[in-house]
């Protein structure tokens, strides 16, 4: 098989540079052909989705704004070991880890904790690496289902604890959940 | 002088005018649904009911915004370049027959500002002297841009007004008058121009998309090239003017190629309805064909400008005089041979 | 006064206005644009003496398309006023001294040629029609109107030409 005849789409053309005929030179045919083409185009669906009324669906594994992620007892997972920001190619975490003290143990599941945990969304690439260097499965992109929001101040991108945990009453939930299956 | 003529015709001009500024800001409109909906788009629909209060909208955002100028050698030419492109768009319905006649108050009433003896040659004139607005307003802004727009505006113009004057000879050879109105009172009954000088009419169509900058001979203002052409430097109300004056220009060629070549306000059984319905109704359903006819021009516009893409300079130029003056003459000389022979043979008696 | 004296009167002080502000103006766009005003007061006076369509033939071909030429000339050209040429004394002097003599000539042609005397004829046609101008231009000044067309093609032909020899020569 010589590489001429090879189409791995069946639709491959040669190009040739032949000359017009006359006809095809007045390009009058070929107007009314292209005419017909976008008049055509008036009486198909419009793919228009009318935005605030409508929401375009989200894919299941679209990666939204961060996570951190609670357990069942509504205890936060995340041990502040720093793989994460490691791992991030846009250096977007920092955190800042504590030891956690003896009445803090339903607050946190692990012995150490992050006091401080931030993440500057401007920096963010939403590559997920997080995701998966978490050894804790402590962060998430795909579950927040949120779009980070727009503001006017660099300062307001810095997303900190309050912002990015679980709230408590959905940790609950989860496992109300998980206790009923 | 009669003072219920003046008061008629002032009646008349102010409807004129008023239906010119109403197409022209309706057509920006039409143009952004139109392109919508060529493109799988819905377009403009938020301003009301379908969007139709979106020119409204459009008008009050051009009206509330910063009026920029350049720094210009001359402000005073800045300002009337956009007014004379405004004007010259608004003058040229005066001559055009928008119907027969009414009978209101015991008079006949013609339904045109002015019957001009030589109407066609009116709107040539009015229409070449259109392009000193964009070149006063090109050259005034100081901007090499806006100078390459004003350039190829007035050389486009100037070359296609040749072809399509000689396009229009042809018909004249035919109806051997410029008056508008006589012209559309011969094509009554389905006796249209296009049937005898499809030519003619192709010639002037094209000739018309070039004289009203419209794509796919929008050289002058082409935005991947020139950024705005010759409104690059133009703000507010004054750039508003400009496609303002473009859109009013739309509105008047569509209605010259309606009236010329598609028998005006006539329709088929008009005479039929003036018989029957009388004369007002059968006049206001003319001039509801006349409008049905111009809207669908309006829209052949919009439709070429989302199929045509914009030609070359050199291409337009090709076209211009090399292709269309010469089949220009070409059809002059037939149709002069055509109109010679049935002389002959009226004279001779075969 | 009547109303077309004084509408004569308006048109022709912006007539010679703009005329003379035409060749004053230093700025050769400033000038061209006079010419355009210019241009269309005489349309307008034209239009008083009931030639409509004379009137309208000059706006299309005047200033509709030889002045737009002429703008674009400009336009291309870039002409500042530090280029200006400037010509020795004895020009101007010899500019002045050949204008008072053209003076002087028209104003003894105008002293010693008579009015006309007599009425005007009233045929009863209205010449504001192209049809009885054609007719009159194409029966009974034939000749002479041939004689432009004849003029008017030497002169295109002519513009080829030099178009064409500045090509070969390169």
């Amino acid at each position: 098989m010589s590489i001429e005849s090879i189409s791995l789409s069946g639709r491959k053309k040669l190009v040739s540079n032949k000359e017009m005929t006359f006809w095809e030179r007045m390009y009058l045919i070929a107007i009314v052909k292209g005419l017909i083409i976008t008049i055509q185009h008036l009486f198909t669906r419009k793919v228009t989705i009318q935005y605030p009324e409508q929401v375009r669906e989200m894919s299941p594994v679209y990666r939204g704004q961060h996570q951190l992620k609670r357990d069942e007892q509504g205890r936060e997972n995340c041990t502040a070991c720093g793989l994460c920001a490691l791992s991030c190619p846009a250096e977007a975490i920092t955190m800042k880890a504590e030891e956690r003290r003896a009445d803090e143990k339903n607050l946190y599941r692990e012995e150490k904790y992050a006091s401080i945990y931030e993440i500057n969304m401007l920096r963010c690439i939403f590559c997920g690496l997080c995701e998966e260097a978490c050894p804790k499965d402590a962060i998430y992109l795909t579950t927040s289902k949120v779009l980070v929001p727009s503001s006017y101040e660099r300062e307001d991108f810095i997303f900190g604890k309050d912002k990015l945990v679980m709230p408590l009453d959905i940790a609950m939930q989860n496992a109300q959940l998980k206790n009923a299956n | 002088m009669d003072s219920t003529i003046i008061i008629e015709k002032s009646v008349i001009i102010v409807a004129v005018f008023a239906l010119t500024m109403l197409m022209a800001m309706y057509s920006t409109w039409a143009e952004r649904k139109v392109a919508a909906w060529l493109q799988d788009r819905v377009g403009p629909n938020r301003a009301g009911p379908f969007g139709l209060f979106q020119p409204l909208a459009d008008g009050l955002k051009l009206f509330s915004k910063e009026e920029f100028e350049p720094n210009t050698p001359n402000r005073f030419l800045f300002f009337v370049g956009p007014a004379i492109a405004m004007s010259t768009a608004l003058m040229t319905s005066a001559v055009i027959p928008w119907g027969d006649r009414l009978h209101l108050f015991g008079r006949d009433i013609l339904l045109q500002a002015t019957d001009l003896n030589i109407g066609l040659l009116y709107f040539f004139g009015v229409v070449s002297v259109g392009v000193y607005g964009i070149m006063i307003g090109g050259w005034a802004s100081n901007n090499k841009f806006s100078l390459i727009g004003a350039v190829r505006a007035a050389s486009q113009m100037v070359s296609y007004e040749i072809a399509m004057g000689l396009s229009i000879i042809a018909l004249l050879m035919m109806t051997g008058t410029l008056s508008l109105r006589e012209i559309s009172m011969q094509q009554a009954g389905m006796n249209w121009n296009i049937f005898y000088q499809p030519l003619s009419f192709i010639i002037f169509l094209i000739c018309a998309f070039a004289e009203a900058n419209r794509t796919p001979f929008d050289l002058a203002e082409c935005e991947t090239e020139l950024i705005g052409g010759y409104h690059t430097e133009y703000s507010s109300m004054k750039m508003g003017f400009y496609l303002f004056a473009e859109y009013a220009n739309m509105f008047i060629s569509s209605t010259i190629l309606a009236v010329l070549f598609f028998g005006g306000y006539n329709y088929p059984g008009m005479s039929w309805a003036v018989e029957n319905w009388g004369v007002n109704i059968a006049n206001v359903l003319g001039f509801g064909a006349l409008f049905i006819k111009l809207c669908g021009f309006i829209f052949f516009f919009m439709w070429v400008r989302w199929t045509i893409p914009r030609f070359r300079y050199d291409q337009l130029m090709h076209l211009g005089w090399r292709i269309l003056i010469p089949l220009a003459i070409v059809n002059i000389i037939i149709t002069g041979t055509v109109i010679l022979r049935a002389d002959i043979a009226a004279y001779f008696g075969f | 006064m009547s109303t077309v004296l004084i509408i004569f009167c308006v048109l022709a002080a912006i007539t010679l206005a703009t005329a003379f502000l035409t060749i004053f103006s230093r700025n050769p766009i400033h000038s061209a644009i006079y010419l355009v005003i210019c241009f269309f007061s005489i349309a307008g006076h034209y239009l008083l003496l009931n030639a409509q369509f004379l009137a309208i033939v000059h706006v299309i071909v005047y200033s509709g398309a030889i002045m737009i030429l002429f703008l674009f000339t400009i336009m291309l050209m870039n002409l500042n006023e530090e280029r200006e040429v400037h010509r020795p004394r004895i020009t101007r002097v010899g500019a002045i001294v050949s204008f008072c003599l053209i003076c002087l000539v028209l104003i003894a042609i105008f002293i010693n040629s008579k009015p006309i005397v007599g009425e005007y004829v009233t045929t009863g046609e209205d010449y504001q029609s192209i049809k009885v101008l054609g007719k009159i231009l194409l029966n009974e000044y034939m000749v002479p109107f041939e004689f432009v067309s004849i003029l008017l093609l030497v002169a295109m032909i002519g513009t080829v030409l030099l178009s064409k020899k500045e090509k070969l020569q390169k």
